[in-house]
């Protein structure tokens, strides 16, 4: 971890030195940001955390919790709003038992994500699931994704 | 490109990327390899990937260009690429049955493309497509045989105004640029999209970056400037990427860089990822976010035209705006103003979504009927529902409602009836759609990005989505509408930035049209169009129920009861009211009400 944590914060005194683009790289390595790493910055950095955790919250792109392993993300822009977004966002939440708060399952299975817009309009209401996108979908189709990831031990259960 | 006597073109924007154009793409180029064709014939023979020509909702849509004539192709999946092959590019006889119909040509007739021009016929990977068709040529004139103040009076000739929403008279601000004092001055281009529901920016960057890039060069020129930034949404992927690439090759070709075109001129461009904030679309805030910081907006004057990035002179452009440049400069300010009306010239791309027939990317003449573009290019509404709104400019904009469809589309009219042109999007709402939702949907949106800096957006906001979900559970008050009125009001002129100073429109002009809808809310507490949860009840219809028990695998709650080829039950104090139950019935026998 610390490697990175040098590797990014070189680079951060080489070039720009961009508190957003040395948070990005860290977050790109990681896929969230570390608490670790923003002691570190500050101290060989010499910026106080504080400016750390400002621009981190600030920004919905930055997250200090880990991602599941499979993630799912819902665009919950105005078009795919009016075809019915929240319907699908409302099954996905219930079918993994997320509490209003969470975006992550218990077992580190999968992170749901809600995002304004991924500029797909016209051919929502769009979730993207690892990746792959899945267009005017249903709440029912996405669920059938999730029940494969998921392997078909828990559809025994 | 020419020499090619076969042209595939595959669509591989996001939505034709989303519907699988890469495998499309394979599959052509592998079927093409592996057809037998004389050597010769096949080395004449060229798929390539294009941008987005806009109908996204019948990709993969490709295009087949053979012996001077094009054929246009949809929803073409991988495993349909052989007979196209064989049949049309081998046998010269195209399949029927896959073209595009009517509808398309409709799609494309009243529309006028000049950003557009280029997008879904060029490979946006490659510049020297771009080359082919005159692109940096335009740049490469306007730095050797013009002086910067003749192109600012071009740009201000040609009537251009800011296609990121304000519509500010972009030649008024270059020249404000190079005017203000400093050696060192910026030019910017927001690609800052973060109006959800608008896509006209990534599009144009996806299917043709080096028009942005081009228009870049010429203002920076014009103003006098040596560093530019575009900064872009990181939600945009594919876009960044390309964008990316053709700054890399665009630097290659020394068209950016040091004594660019063989002149004295330096320029060259930084791309920066937005992280994720609305406010970042304001002109300060925007500046901010390049800074490192938090992106707060701060007031104005001083502007950022004298003391912008890093202190000094900035001139921030979208990336509509310049990518319109090129085209102006290279076929002059009287032909552009020739489109358009007395006061927005040109053409506006719109961002055409909701429940449309033909949602799309679409660029239109300034002046055209909101009803042209509903009817003549969309195609109408879907499923045969009725019209109920437009909305445009997305949470700082408004609603217009069906019976004002013969408006014109520019910035004076849309004004006037309380909405606004903005960065392009344009929602349609059937009657399944709840107004007072809409309008909760994006109070609910402007107050969770709002930056928190001023009090009347911060506070206010919050306070306004406290009403707006008051209402919409059945507990409005008596004096709510008139609260939400004077509130409204109050935020508008009170607060710092554009964001909060256009927050309440939304709420504004779908109180000033749909009035009732909010009545029917607070008094009857009642939803119209029975949308808002709280105010409606899932029941089975009894004569109606099949007992097929497809409701009951449905509900995710456990609230149907009921044994097979008897009619059921839903418990109302389990039910959950997802509409599961509502979506899953095939015999209608689900009442919502």
């Amino acid at each position: 971890m610390i490697e990175t944590f040098e590797a990014i914060a070189r680079n951060y005194r080489q070039n720009e030195g961009n508190v957003i683009s040395l948070l990005q790289d860290t977050q790109e390595a990681f896929g969230y940001i570390p608490r670790e790493a923003i002691d570190y910055y500050s101290q060989t950095l010499g910026i106080a955390s504080s400016r750390f955790f400002g621009v981190v919250t600030f920004y919905a792109q930055f997250r200090m919790k880990p991602t599941g392993r499979h993630k799912i993300t819902a665009c919950c822009g105005t078009a795919c709003h009016v075809r019915g977004a929240d319907r699908i966002l409302n099954s996905l939440r219930l079918e993994l038992k997320l509490k209003p708060d969470e975006d992550t399952t218990k077992d580190g299975e999968f992170t749901l994500e809600q995002v304004n817009c991924v500029g797909a309009c016209s051919i929502a209401p769009v979730v993207i699931v690892d990746k792959k996108v899945y267009s005017k979908t249903t709440a029912d189709n996405i669920l059938k994704q999730l029940r494969a990831l998921k392997g078909p031990s828990h559809d025994e259960k | 490109m020419t020499k090619n006597k076969t042209v595939v073109n595959v669509c591989m924007g996001t939505g034709g990327m989303a519907s699988g154009g890469a495998e499309v793409l394979q599959a052509f180029r592998a079927e093409l390899e592996a057809a037998a064709f004389p050597a010769e014939v096949k080395e004449h023979c060229l798929a390539h990937r294009v941008g987005c020509r806009g109908l996204c909702a019948k990709d993969v849509l490709v295009d087949v260009l053979t012996d001077g004539s094009v054929t246009t192709y949809q929803f073409i999946k991988p495993d349909m690429v052989p007979r196209i092959v064989t049949e049309h590019i081998i046998g010269k006889t195209p399949v029927a049955e896959w073209q595009v119909g009517e509808d398309y040509e409709n799609f494309h007739q009243k529309q006028v493309k000049i950003v557009l021009s280029d997008c879904g016929k060029i490979d946006p990977e490659d510049p020297d497509d771009y080359h082919a068709v005159g692109g940096y040529g335009t740049a490469r004139d306007v730095l050797t045989e013009w002086l910067p103040g003749e192109v600012i009076e071009e740009i201000k000739a040609s009537g251009l105004r800011g296609r990121g929403g304000a519509g500010f008279p972009t030649g008024l601000k270059w020249e404000l640029g190079r005017k203000a004092r400093g050696d060192i001055k910026y030019i910017i281009c927001n690609a800052d999209e973060g109006d959800p529901g608008a896509f006209m920016d990534r599009a144009v960057i996806e299917g043709n970056p080096h028009a942005v890039i081009e228009g870049m060069i010429i203002a920076a020129y014009a103003i006098g400037a040596h560093h530019g930034y575009v900064y872009i949404r990181a939600e945009y992927p594919l876009a960044v990427e390309r964008l990316k690439l053709a700054i890399e090759r665009a630097r290659r070709r020394l068209f950016l860089g040091r004594n660019i075109f063989g002149t004295t001129f330096d320029f060259d461009i930084q791309v920066k990822l937005g992280a994720g904030a609305f406010v970042c679309g304001e002109e300060t805030a925007l500046i901010a976010s390049i800074e490192g910081q938090r992106g707060m907006p701060r007031p104005k004057p001083p502007f950022p035209v004298n003391k912008g990035l890093w202190q000094r002179p900035t001139v921030i452009n979208n990336v509509e705006t310049l990518a319109n440049v090129p085209y102006i400069m290279r076929r002059g300010y009287q032909w552009y103003a020739s489109h358009g009306t007395e006061r927005s010239r040109g053409t506006k791309v719109f961002a055409l979504t909701g429940k449309i027939k033909n949602p799309g990317l679409i660029e239109v003449p300034m002046g055209i009927t909101l009803r042209e573009i509903i009817e003549d290019i969309g195609g109408g509404i879907e499923g045969g529902k009725k019209l109920k709104a437009v909305q445009t400019g997305g949470p700082s904009g408004g609603c217009i409602p069906a019976n004002m469809l013969d408006i014109n589309v520019d910035y004076e009219s849309l004004a006037k009836v309380g909405s606004i042109v903005g960065s392009g999007g344009m929602i349609v709402l059937d009657e399944d759609n709840c107004m007072v939702n809409m309008a909760k949907y994006f109070i609910q949106f402007t107050q969770e990005e709002s930056c928190g800096k001023c009090v009347p957006c911060r506070i206010g906001t919050k306070r306004l989505l406290e009403i707006m979900e008051r209402i919409t559970k059945g507990q409005g008050k008596e004096g709510d509408l008139e609260l939400l009125d004077t509130l409204s009001n109050s935020i508008k002129v009170t607060s710092l930035c554009g964001l909060g100073q256009t927050a309440p429109n939304p709420v504004l002009s779908t109180l000033k049209y749909f009035r009732e809808e909010f009545e029917a809310h607070v008094r009857d507490k009642k939803c119209p169009a029975k949308v808002c949860k709280d105010l409606i009840t899932y029941s089975i219809i009894e004569g109606a129920c099949k007992g097929c028990g497809a409701c009951l695998r449905a509900c995710p709650a456990g609230a149907v009861t009921g044994e097979k080829k008897k009619p059921h039950k839903i418990d109302p104090d389990i039910c959950i009211k997802c509409g599961a139950c509502f979506e899953a019935c095939k015999f209608k026998s689900v009442g919502r009400d």
